[in-house]
């Protein structure tokens, strides 16, 4: 079957079988391997991405069902050559190690900011819950993300003044 | 480049700086295994076996191979011709299993398609006609008087001292008349002796679990066999010995085979060795183009896991709490293949009985076959096993004695310098002081609510360093920037930021003109494993002497072109000081030399067992952690509510990579102490993802850590480094299972305390208690 959507603001259209999940339609057709694939059960959430804006794991959703909406992936973090505050936090803060877990945390952590510019611990506990690291023990993935928000929050004030 | 500051004697060791792998890990440019892709490329599925242990009667493939998109079916009888076997301890390990199945799981046969979902829809149409054997499930019916045995043949070991192949059909051995893979003892004194004169025997036996490593990225390897030579992209921590592995497979010269490993998605021990290398080899020597196997969670886990183990101790110490003797019986359940498991079990054997005085001592360590899924190597590599028993043993021994127990190792610990491993490298470590700053952190931050909670600690000291064989390789460019080469993989743990710090520092070059390559066995330099929490002693040891040939080579030519001896050249940023003034850097040195915008000087490090490494073990990796833990008297749920580890590293490289190092290897053995534990059910595991075998999640994490770092600089690594990284993970099942006996009032008998094991210590006594507290006092 053919399948379009928008991956990163590109549009993207593509023959494929039906069975096809959306993970391996970002890494395996589309060469996106920022987005990497783990558990296949929805556990680990190392294959976190957005669809329209929503973080969702994308190895269990099908890429037909992806077809007509905005997908956006780690590699589209970036903006104008920038990283993502979210991006500079895990630098920072030493949130990875292996980093095989990292793009979902990063896509997770950008979505809890955008709705949620100051978190709390727990708010940021809670937002990661559903998502694995099997390195870092977590705390420095907490560090990161706090870094990001406040890296924002400082960027929101000097732009305010 | 940075200023040194008062107090700081090195420019870039010993400073966190930003680790060079984090940009590529964080846009998603990060390439890991799994990520590759070649052209022609085929893919493979593995057909496995539904059966622990059973004959294979046939296997009818033509279904299979008529399927749409399959290329081929490749079974044991496919193999013949090579040596058809691996294993770097003992060669047991079938690539497919040919006449029997030895665990459910065990790979049977291989389906090439051109899609991977075309070869996994072919997998239910090879049809295995299995006549069932009886099988031993677990160590206990594997050492039973007449049990089935699991290896009829008894397999050579592998001659280390030789590079050559062994040949075909040369190694077959004698037949085995038990299920022991292997046993390993050490003994000194007269324990016997000990037993009726002491003032307090106490006795203790502890569970330690199947445990899986749970590597994010899981096994996978793409191999491609053309014209006699093999080139292999895998999951591999080390790369050479997985090369050593498939070139006796194919009877190849060890040159003709490349492995390479990128960056790892995780690895933590289970990585080591060979694992499904072969399977990606052969097939695509069967189909003539590159092939890719990826396994999945399920198929990951039944590829290897961590020894289970019972362990046994017995303790006698006079009325000062003073250990007279220790006494200590390891049983491991290994599995179906030995692997790594002999060295686990030998290792479990050095460092179950603790840093501490021991005048009389008996280990034995036996590792036994059973028809489950291999074990192997995992962090800490057989020191949770025996610390978890060793540990509570003590613990206990302080409950009877009435000395507080940190009172009691105060006692019983070895002074820096002292050998606990007779004939072996002192300790090379302050443990009475590591003790302290546990000790304090958790009075310090002790909770005011002391219902249902306790603290406790355990500690303990690992040979570690595995046999010194490194080399490292710099490669002076005609700008000034560095290229080094290194056979130690990054698997996540730092250490391509730690050796780039290390080369800049005894270049005096800054952070960024360095890179770093590492793990490919036809490009980079030789590393024999990347284990054992090695590489920044002894991969660090061997740069720094690559480092110091280069800057040799490159004085001379300064020397030769400037037209002045090379004692009157000094050491400068960059370069050199040459006499009258001028200074000369390295790029000009090598551009001069050559005599045109070109060239490369290159220096090489050798490392081995001679000189600071003569000793063994090269250092010792020491485990201290306090735990804070709060019981839910209605669940048995445990809050880790404190945690404190200290790390005695000697000097950090990059001291936020080691605290990180640190606090994921206390996670991970907060795993097994809280959670973690496969099951089999009959012939087969009831938990093999990640679903029901439970690791830790975000809400784990302890609800205060305080991280700390011992610095004495009393490493024989570079600037007196040591390795870290599996050390906060050894004791802390110990910790835990302590703390839960203090606030419960009954000691446990394994690991992990689980809600259901901690309600039922609550909540049961009587005559079937199986806790684990066997501490009365012997008779007689």
């Amino acid at each position: 079957m053919q399948v379009s959507m928008s991956v990163n603001g590109d549009e993207v259209t593509e023959e494929i079988e039906a069975r096809m999940l959306l993970v391996h339609f970002l890494r395996d057709q589309l060469g996106l391997t920022g987005t990497h694939w783990g558990c296949d059960t929805s556990n680990c959430g190392t294959c976190v991405v957005w669809m329209d804006g929503e973080p969702v794991k994308s190895c269990t959703v099908l890429a037909a069902m992806a077809g007509g909406h905005e997908v956006r992936t780690v590699e589209g973090l970036e903006r104008d050559g920038e990283l993502d505050p979210v991006q500079q936090g895990f630098m920072e803060c030493h949130g990875l190690q292996c980093g095989f877990c990292t793009p979902g945390m990063l896509m997770t952590a950008r979505a809890l900011l955008d709705r949620n510019p100051s978190p709390s611990t727990d708010e940021i506990r809670q937002a990661i819950s559903g998502q694995i690291c099997r390195c870092t023990g977590y705390a420095t993935i907490v560090r990161s993300i706090q870094w990001a928000a406040s890296y924002e929050a400082a960027a929101t004030v000097g732009s305010a003044s | 480049m940075p200023d040194l500051e008062p107090g700081q004697t090195h420019l870039h060791a010993g400073r966190s700086v930003l680790r060079p792998d984090l940009i590529e890990k964080v846009t998603g440019a990060a390439q890991y295994c799994v990520d590759i892709r070649r052209s022609g490329m085929l893919h493979a599925k593995i057909v496995r076996s539904r059966r622990a242990h059973a004959r294979i009667a046939s296997i009818d493939t033509s279904a299979a191979r008529a399927m749409s998109g399959v290329v081929a079916v490749i079974v044991a009888s496919d193999l013949a011709g090579l040596f058809a076997r691996f294993g770097h301890i003992v060669p047991d390990h079938e690539i497919l299993a040919s006449g029997k199945v030895r665990y459910y799981g065990e790979p049977v046969a291989i389906v090439v398609a051109d899609t991977e979902a075309a070869a996994s829809d072919a997998l239910d149409y090879v049809d295995v006609d299995y006549e069932d054997l009886p099988a031993v499930m677990s160590a206990e019916e594997a050492l039973a008087p007449g049990a089935p045995l699991v290896h009829e043949e008894q397999h050579r070991r592998v001659d280390v001292d030789s590079l050559s192949p062994v040949e075909t059909g040369a190694d077959q051995g004698e037949l085995r008349t038990s299920n022991v893979a292997h046993e390993a003892t050490l003994e000194w004194g007269d324990v016997d002796s000990v037993w009726p004169v002491a003032a307090a025997v106490v006795e203790n036996r502890m569970h330690y679990p199947m445990l899986y490593a749970y590597a994010m990225e899981p096994y996978n390897a793409v191999a491609s066999f053309d014209e006699g030579r093999l080139e292999v992209d895998s999951t591999a921590q080390h790369p050479f010995m997985v090369r050593d592995d498939l070139a006796r497979i194919f009877s190849l010269p060890l040159a003709a085979v490349t492995v390479r490993a990128p960056y790892l998605g995780g690895g933590y021990g289970s990585k080591s060795y060979t694992k499904v290398e072969p399977l990606a080899a052969v097939a695509s020597w069967r189909t003539g183009r590159p092939v890719k196997l990826v396994l999945d969670v399920e198929e990951s886990i039944y590829t290897t896991r961590a020894d289970s183990a019972e362990v046994h101790v017995r303790s006698a110490f006079d009325d000062q709490g003073h250990i007279l003797a220790r006494e200590i019986d390891i049983v491991m359940d290994s599995g179906a293949y030995a692997d790594n498991s002999p060295l686990v079990v030998a290792k479990s054997v050095n460092r179950s009985f603790g840093p501490y005085r021991v005048p009389n001592l008996r280990v034995r360590g036996r590792s036994v076959y059973t028809n489950t899924s291999p074990a192997s190597s995992y962090r800490g590599f057989g020191a949770p096993q025996g610390v978890l028993a060793g540990e509570t043993n003590l613990e206990q021994a302080a409950d009877r004695l009435g000395i507080d127990s940190a009172e009691l190792r105060r006692r019983n610990l070895v002074r820096p310098g002292e050998e606990i491993l007779h004939g072996k490298r002192g300790i090379d470590a302050d443990l009475p002081a590591d003790l302290e700053m546990v000790v304090g952190a958790l009075r310090e931050h002790a909770p005011e609510d002391q219902s249902w909670f306790a603290s406790a600690m355990a500690c303990s000291a690992s040979d570690a360093g595995a046999f010194p064989v490194s080399t490292a390789t710099v490669r002076v460019q005609a700008d000034g920037s560095v290229i080094v080469l290194s056979g130690s993989t990054e698997m996540g743990q730092g250490s391509r930021s730690a050796l780039a710090q290390i080369a800049a520092e005894e270049l005096r070059v800054e952070l960024r003109v360095v890179t770093v390559r590492q793990s490919d066995t036809g490009a980079t330099a030789y590393e024999r494993t990347t284990g054992a929490s090695r590489t920044t002693t002894l991969t660090g040891l061997a740069l720094q002497r690559a480092c110091q040939d280069a800057l040799s080579k490159l004085r001379s030519m300064a020397a030769e072109v400037k037209g002045c001896s090379a004692d009157e050249i000094a050491p400068s940023p960059a370069g050199f000081a040459l006499p009258g003034g001028d200074t000369i850097s390295y790029g000009e040195v090598v551009r001069s030399w050559f005599g045109a915008a070109a060239g490369e000087v290159t220096g090489i490090g050798l490392l081995r067992r001679e000189g600071a490494t003569a000793k063994m073990p090269p250092f010792w990796e020491i485990g201290m952690i306090g735990v804070g833990c709060r019981i839910d008297p209605a669940t048995g749920a445990i809050a880790v509510e404190q945690l404190v580890t200290v790390g005695d590293v000697g000097f950090a490289i990059n001291p936020q990579a080691v605290e990180a190092q640190d606090l994921g290897a206390a996670t991970q053995g907060l795993g097994c102490a809280l959670f973690e534990e496969l099951l089999y059910d009959g012939p087969q595991l009831m938990n093999p993802n990640i679903v029901d075998y439970r690791v830790p999640r975000m809400r784990d994490l302890p609800g205060r850590i305080d991280a700390m770092l011992a610095e004495r600089r009393d490493g024989v690594g570079p600037y007196g480094a040591k390795g870290s990284g599996e050390g906060a993970l050894n004791p802390i099942a110990a910790a835990v299972a302590t703390a839960v006996a203090r606030v419960v009032g009954r000691w446990p008998d394994r690991v992990p305390l689980t809600p259901e094991r901690v309600w039922r210590l609550i909540n049961e006594t009587g005559p079937d208690d199986t806790t684990g507290d066997r501490s009365s006092p012997r008779e007689g």
